[in-house]
C-alpha cells in the first residue's frame, strides 16, 4: 500500500461513496472497500490497469478524464480523489471544478515543483528539473500542469475552495518536521482535501 | 474424440431439445402451445448448481455457440472465440448454456413450425415476439435445467438486450450479466436499417406473404439482399477497406453490372450463404423484436428507472469501430447504472472490426473477460 494512500484512507468516513479519478490499478478502492466499506467507481484509461481492476473486483469505468466526465450526477459522491494525476491532465482548473460538482470533497494528491531539488536543478544546473517524484524528461513527461503548494493553495483561494486538511510529504510519502514547517520548499508531494467554501 | 479439434475448443457437440407441454403466453396476447426450444450445453454443472452461465444469441444466429457438430464440420459455433477449455467462457468451470429464440429457425419453434391450428407452417401467422418473451421462455428452460440462479448470462447485440431484460425482469436469477456491443434500444437509423432489409425480403415474389413454405419456394433474394446490407453495418469502413480494399475480382475493370470488386463478392457469397440456411419470416420477426426493444419506455424514456429492480452486477463491453450500436449507445447503459448505484464495470475496446468484433479473437477483449470471468468463478465457487 502506498503511503499516500494510507494517508488519504485516514481522511474517509466510513461507508461513503467514492469516485476515483485515474484509479490505476484500483489499489485505493480495494483498500477502502475492504477496510471501509466504501462503494464507489473508479475511472481508469489505461487497458492494463483497467484488466488489474476487474481482477480486484473494482467498478472501473474506463473514461478519458480529459473528455467523458458526463456520466455522473452532481454530488453523487461524499468524496471525488484524483491521485498524482492533476498535473498530467489537460484543463487542471476545470477538472477540480467538476471534482466538486460531483462530490461533497475532493482530494487530490501532486508532486510539489518548488522542492528544493527542483529549484537548485533550475537555478544553477539551468535544466528542467527531474526526480524521483518527477522521473521523465520534459519531452516525454505526461506532466504537462506541474503546480507548487504555493500555487494550488492560490488557485483555491481564487475558486472559493476550502482546504480541509493538508500534509505535505518526502518522496516515500513520510511526513517530517521540515516539510511540515517549510512544506513549499522541503515537500516533494502535498496531499489535499477540500470543499466548496 | 477425433483429433481434428483444435485442443481450445469444446470439441464435438450435439443440440438437444426440450417441449413444454404447457403453453407459453406472450406479451402480444398469444399463446404459443406445445412449443419445443432447441439448444446446446457445454461443461459439467456442478453439484451446487452454481456454475452456470446462460448465452443469449443475436439476430442471425442460434444455439449452436461453440464446438463441431461432426469431424467434417469445417466451422465451429458462432461464438467459438469466447466458449471453451481454458477460453474466457471456460467449460472447464463453467456449465454453458445456449438456446435458440423462439421465433427462430434452427430447432426452436417458429414462424415455419407447423401450427396445430391449421395443420400447415406459421408463416405470417406467428405472433409477435418480444426480447422479454424470450427471455421468459429462457426463465423456463433453467427451470427444466434445474437452474435456479445463473453465475453469469452473457451476450452480444440483441443478445445483450437479452441479458438487460433478464437482469430487470429475473432480478434474482443472474449474479452477473455481461452485456457486449449492446444499446439500451434501437436508434433511428437502426430501424432504419431494419425496414430496407425487411421491405427487400418482402416484396421479393416468392415471399407470397410470409407463406411461401405451400409454395415451395423460399425469397432468396430479398433474404440475400436483407443480409448484404446488414453486413455492411455489422463492418467499419476501416475493416471493409482492410480486407478488400478496391481490388477487383477478376484483375481488370469489367463492363456491365456484373460483380466486379472483391467486396460485391464478398456480400454475394454473405448473402447467398444466409439466404440458404436462414429463414425470411424468422429475419422479420427478429428485426422486429429489435426495434421494439425498449425497457425504458414504459418508464418515462427514463433507463435508470427501468433498471432499478436489477440486482446483478454488470460488465458493459463496447468497441470502437462498431457504428451500428456505438460506444456511446453502452455509454448510456452504463449510466443508467451508475444511477442506481449498481455495480458495473465498462470497458471501450480499441478494434477495427465493427459491431461484429464482439464475435471475435480481440486479444484485448478475450484478456477483459477472461479477467471479468475468473471474477465469475470465483464467487461461484469454481
Amino acid at each position: 500500500m502506498r503511503a499516500d494512500l494510507e494517508i488519504i484512507s485516514e481522511w474517509i468516513k466510513p461507508g461513503s461513496r467514492v469516485l476515483d479519478l485515474g484509479c490505476g490499478d484500483g489499489t485505493l478502492l480495494k483498500h477502502l472497500r475492504d477496510t471501509r466499506q466504501v462503494s464507489g467507481y473508479g475511472l481508469e484509461i489505461d487497458n492494463d490497469n483497467v484488466t488489474r481492476c476487474i481482477a480486484a473486483g473494482v467498478n472501473v469505468i474506463q473514461t478519458d478524464l480529459d473528455t467523458d466526465l458526463s456520466d455522473f450526477d452532481d454530488h453523487s459522491f461524499d468524496y471525488v480523489i484524483m491521485t498524482q494525476t492533476l498535473q498530467a491532465v489537460r484543463q487542471p482548473e476545470k477538472l477540480l471544478e467538476r471534482m466538486l460538482r460531483m462530490g461533497d470533497e475532493g482530494i487530490v494528491t501532486f508532486p510539489n515543483f518548488a522542492h528544493w531539488r527542483n529549484r537548485v536543478q533550475l537555478a544553477l544546473g539551468g535544466r528542467m528539473p527531474m526526480s524521483r517524484v518527477l522521473p521523465n524528461p520534459w519531452y516525454s513527461t505526461p506532466d504537462i500542469h506541474l503546480c507548487t503548494v504555493r500555487d494550488f493553495e492560490q488557485l483555491c483561494r481564487e475558486r472559493g475552495f476550502d482546504v480541509q486538511q493538508r500534509v505535505v510529504v518526502d518522496h516515500a510519502h513520510r511526513r517530517g518536521v521540515g516539510s511540515y514547517l517549510l512544506p513549499n520548499l522541503l515537500g516533494e508531494n502535498a496531499l489535499y482535501r477540500f470543499r466548496r467554501a | 474424440m477425433p483429433e481434428s479439434f483444435p485442443a481450445d475448443s469444446i470439441g464435438l457437440v450435439s443440440p438437444r431439445s426440450i417441449t413444454f407441454d404447457e403453453s407459453l403466453a406472450l406479451h402480444c396476447g398469444a399463446t404459443l402451445g406445445n412449443y419445443t426450444l432447441a439448444y446446446e450445453t457445454y461443461g459439467e454443472l456442478n453439484a451446487e448448481r452454481s456454475n452456470a452461465v446462460l448465452i443469449c444469441h443475436a439476430l442471425s444466429s442460434n444455439h449452436h455457440a461453440a464446438g463441431y457438430y461432426s469431424t467434417g464440420d469445417r466451422k465451429p459455433g458462432w461464438w467459438e472465440a469466447c466458449i471453451g477449455p481454458g477460453k474466457p467462457i471456460d467449460t472447464n468451470r463453467f456449465y454453458v448454456v445456449c438456446s435458440n429464440n423462439i421465433g427462430g429457425c434452427n430447432g426452436s419453434t417458429g414462424p415455419a413450425s407447423t401450427n396445430p391450428d391449421t395443420g400447415k407452417p406459421y408463416g405470417s401467422d406467428f405472433p409477435d415476439i418480444l426480447v422479454k418473451d424470450w427471455v421468459h421462455s429462457q426463465a423456463l428452460l433453467s427451470d427444466a435445467l434445474g437452474i435456479e440462479r445463473w453465475a453469469a448470462i452473457a451476450g452480444g447485440s440483441l443478445g445483450g438486450m437479452q441479458v438487460m431484460q433478464w437482469s430487470i425482469d429475473y432480478p434474482e436469477r443472474l449474479q452477473h450479466a455481461i452485456v457486449i456491443a449492446a444499446a439500451p434500444r434501437l436508434s433511428t437509423q437502426n430501424i432504419a436499417f431494419n425496414e430496407v432489409a425487411r421491405q427487400a425480403i418482402r416484396s421479393d415474389p416468392d415471399f407470397h406473404d410470409g407463406n411461401f413454405y405451400e409454395h415451395g419456394v423460399i425469397p432468396e433474394r430479398g433474404l440475400r439482399l436483407a443480409r448484404m446490407l446488414g453486413h455492411i453495418t455489422y463492418l467499419s469502413d476501416d475493416s471493409m477497406h482492410a480486407r478488400f480494399g478496391r481490388e477487383l475480382q477478376e484483375g481488370s475493370p469489367t463492363q456491365g453490372y456484373g460483380v466486379e470488386f472483391q467486396v460485391e463478392s464478398y456480400l454475394h457469397h454473405q448473402g447467398s450463404k444466409f439466404a440458404r440456411r436462414f429463414d425470411a419470416n424468422t429475419y422479420l420477426l427478429m428485426t422486429k423484436t429489435l426495434d421494439h426493444f425498449d425497457p425504458a419506455g414504459k418508464c418515462d424514456d427514463n433507463l435508470a428507472r427501468a433498471f432499478a429492480p436489477a440486482r446483478a452486477k454488470f460488465l458493459v463491453l463496447s468497441f470502437t469501430s462498431d457504428w451500428r450500436f456505438s460506444e456511446a449507445r453502452s455509454r448510456e447503459i452504463v449510466r443508467a447504472l451508475l444511477d442506481n448505484n449498481k455495480d458495473v464495470v465498462y470497458a471501450g475496446i480499441e478494434a477495427d472490426e465493427g459491431h461484429d468484433a464482439f464475435l471475435m479473437k480481440i486479444p484485448r477483449y478475450l484478456e477483459i473477460l477472461h479477467a471479468y470471468l475468473d471474477r465469475v468463478a470465483t464467487e461461484a465457487g469454481v
